[in-house]
């Protein structure tokens, strides 16, 4: 579904992503773990075309990403549920939400949307005029995703959702994302939360300054010796 | 279902109300004061849709405040144009400007302080082209030659009829951002304003909207800038492109409330009338005292109400944690 060859971006001299190539299969989660500054904000804003990679090509469904603007790609059906949120806080959580159902493909179907989003976080209903700032935490995630939701995407790509929630909270945004697969989305995972992110996906790339350096299945990935040692301390 | 009369339409009402039938209790000086409330709270309202709405701050709105006053003037002059066409002229050509502006800056990523930095250069570069070109009146300026009362030139015996005219322009203007700001186009600015990203992978066409809303706000701004001239009847680079008109503009704006509707309004409402009045009674007796005063004001009020007049009042009430009970829910489906 979404095709990332030989990417390269750079912020100034210092590259971010060298060489990145990966795919997404179409129904599948597919989650990208890594530490910090290992790339994968970069990876997800460069997909979404908020950044600019020096080489390389972006590919969904065969149309080049490359020569698309940022709103253009999410008219495609790509969103992304962007690393701390970033909701517009001073608005309400009901006016976040319709900002997320105003393309045109999404608008048809935003009646729709609503009830799903509804459906997955019954406490946004029940919050719905207060101002997105004065929620928790873990509600804000879930603004965040309810909002892409709107969108009606096709490839849903989370940025870390998992930073800075209690792990009872993680938990349930896992258990939304499992959800969202059964509906028939696509999601690419971006965590540093490796055990648990892996234990939802069907295949997963280690992004390490910039390179991928494993890929595999879920069970590929996390039995191999390096994974192991490095990441899932076992 | 029962008809419900909010608070705010009838305060509407009373408003509206008082300032139509001002003109025939107040005097002279009191209509000025008037005009000047209103025409800056024109211009307030028309910054704010760009600086407010927006988030994108314009420190040098007097680029479009002067072309406006600078087309309808000019072609007065010298071909006798009647200034109800030439502020529409004036307007267009602002338009251009703004979205050639619009477009230079944001296609190129500039923002916050850096494009308020763009907009203070390009009006002190207006100030000094202005000043440079004779032939539309260089330094001099240019005068609007008064011809009586002729409301087909825009020129009013008296003050009532300049008092009309802003209160109905004010009146539109304010509409306009109230209407605009429910619909789409206003959540998206909106969106823009709160988180920029945000948005853009949301779908929204940032670029397009930023250059809209500039062109709304030029607009906007230059058919002010006729009716500046026109009721003063007299313009110079400075006085129409210089740092004080860019200044005055969104420092009303900014003080009210900045990205309200009726911020604009009332900031302009509460300042015009200290700075004017205090002139009045302080400016023989102690020359210069007024101005420390309005600057005490202005410092007061940065400092205990940052998020201006408006947002103050809604602290007060607690509204700021519910804005909109309503939602704009109705309108933005």
């Amino acid at each position: 579904m979404l095709n990332v060859n030989n990417l390269r971006v750079q912020y100034g001299a210092f590259a971010a992503l060298q060489d990145v190539s990966l795919s997404i299969t179409e129904g599948q989660i597919v989650s990208i773990v890594g530490a910090n500054g290992a790339g994968k904000t970069t990876l997800i804003n460069t997909i979404s075309g908020l950044l600019r990679p020096v080489s390389g090509e972006i590919t969904f469904e065969d149309k080049n990403l490359l020569h698309l603007e940022g709103h253009e790609i999410a008219a495609l059906g790509i969103a992304q549920v962007p690393e701390g949120r970033k909701l517009f806080t001073d608005m309400t959580v009901y006016e976040n939400l319709i900002m997320g159902g105003y393309s045109k493909h999404a608008k048809l179907n935003r009646e729709k949307s609503l009830e799903m989003v509804y459906e997955l976080f019954p406490i946004l209903k029940s919050r719905d005029k207060q101002l997105a700032r004065t929620l928790s935490g873990g509600e804000q995630q879930m603004l965040a995703i309810g909002r892409a939701v709107m969108m009606n995407p096709r490839l849903m790509m989370f940025d870390e959702p998992s930073l800075g929630l209690a792990p009872m909270i993680v938990q349930s945004i896992f258990n939304v994302i499992l959800r969202l697969k059964a509906t028939g989305m696509t999601i690419m995972l971006v965590e540093q939360n490796v055990r648990q992110s892996l234990q939802i996906s069907d295949y997963a790339y280690v992004l390490e300054t910039g390179r991928v350096v494993l890929h595999g299945t879920d069970q590929v990935v996390s039995s191999n010796d390096y994974m192991r040692k490095a990441y899932l301390g076992i | 279902m029962k008809i419900q009369i909010k608070k705010s339409t009838i305060l509407i009402g009373l408003l509206l109300i008082v300032g139509f039938i001002l003109p025939r209790f107040a005097g002279e000086y009191y209509i000025h004061i008037s005009v000047l409330v209103l025409f800056y709270a024109y211009m307030a309202v028309s910054w704010n849709i760009l600086g407010g709405y927006a988030g994108q701050h314009s420190l040098g709105h007097a680029l479009f405040m002067g072309i406006g006053a600078y087309t309808s003037t000019y072609l007065f002059t010298v071909i006798g144009l009647t200034p109800w066409i030439g502020m529409w002229l004036g307007g267009a050509f602002a338009g251009v400007i703004g979205g050639f502006v619009g477009y230079l800056c944001f296609r190129y990523g500039v923002k916050g302080p850096y494009f308020a930095l763009v907009t203070i250069a390009l009006a002190e570069a207006a100030v000094y082209i202005v000043t440079n070109i004779p032939s539309i009146g260089g330094a001099q300026g240019l005068e609007v030659a008064w011809t009586g009362n002729a409301p087909q030139l825009m020129q009013f015996d008296g003050k009532s009829g300049y008092y009309y005219m802003i209160l109905v322009m004010t009146i539109i203007a304010v509409w306009l951002s109230s209407w605009l700001i429910k619909r789409r186009f206003g959540y998206q600015l909106l969106s823009i304003r709160e988180n920029e990203d945000a948005a853009e992978a949301l779908g929204v066409n940032t670029l397009r909207l930023k250059i809209q809303a500039t062109v709304i706000s030029a607009v906007m701004t230059a058919l002010g800038g006729t009716f500046f001239a026109q009721y003063f009847t007299y313009i110079n680079p400075r006085a129409v492109f210089g740092e004080g008109p860019s200044v005055q503009i969104l420092l009303f704006a900014i003080i009210g409330g900045i990205g309200t509707v009726w911020g604009p309004v009332v900031g302009a409402l509460v300042l015009i009338p200290i700075a004017e009045l205090s002139r009045g009674w302080l400016g023989g007796t102690f020359a210069g005292a007024q101005i420390l005063l309005y600057g005490t004001v202005l410092v007061l009020t940065m400092l205990f109400m940052p998020n201006g007049i408006l947002g103050l009042y809604h602290k007060f009430l607690g509204k700021f944690q519910n804005r909109q009970s309503d939602g704009g829910k109705s309108e933005a489906l």
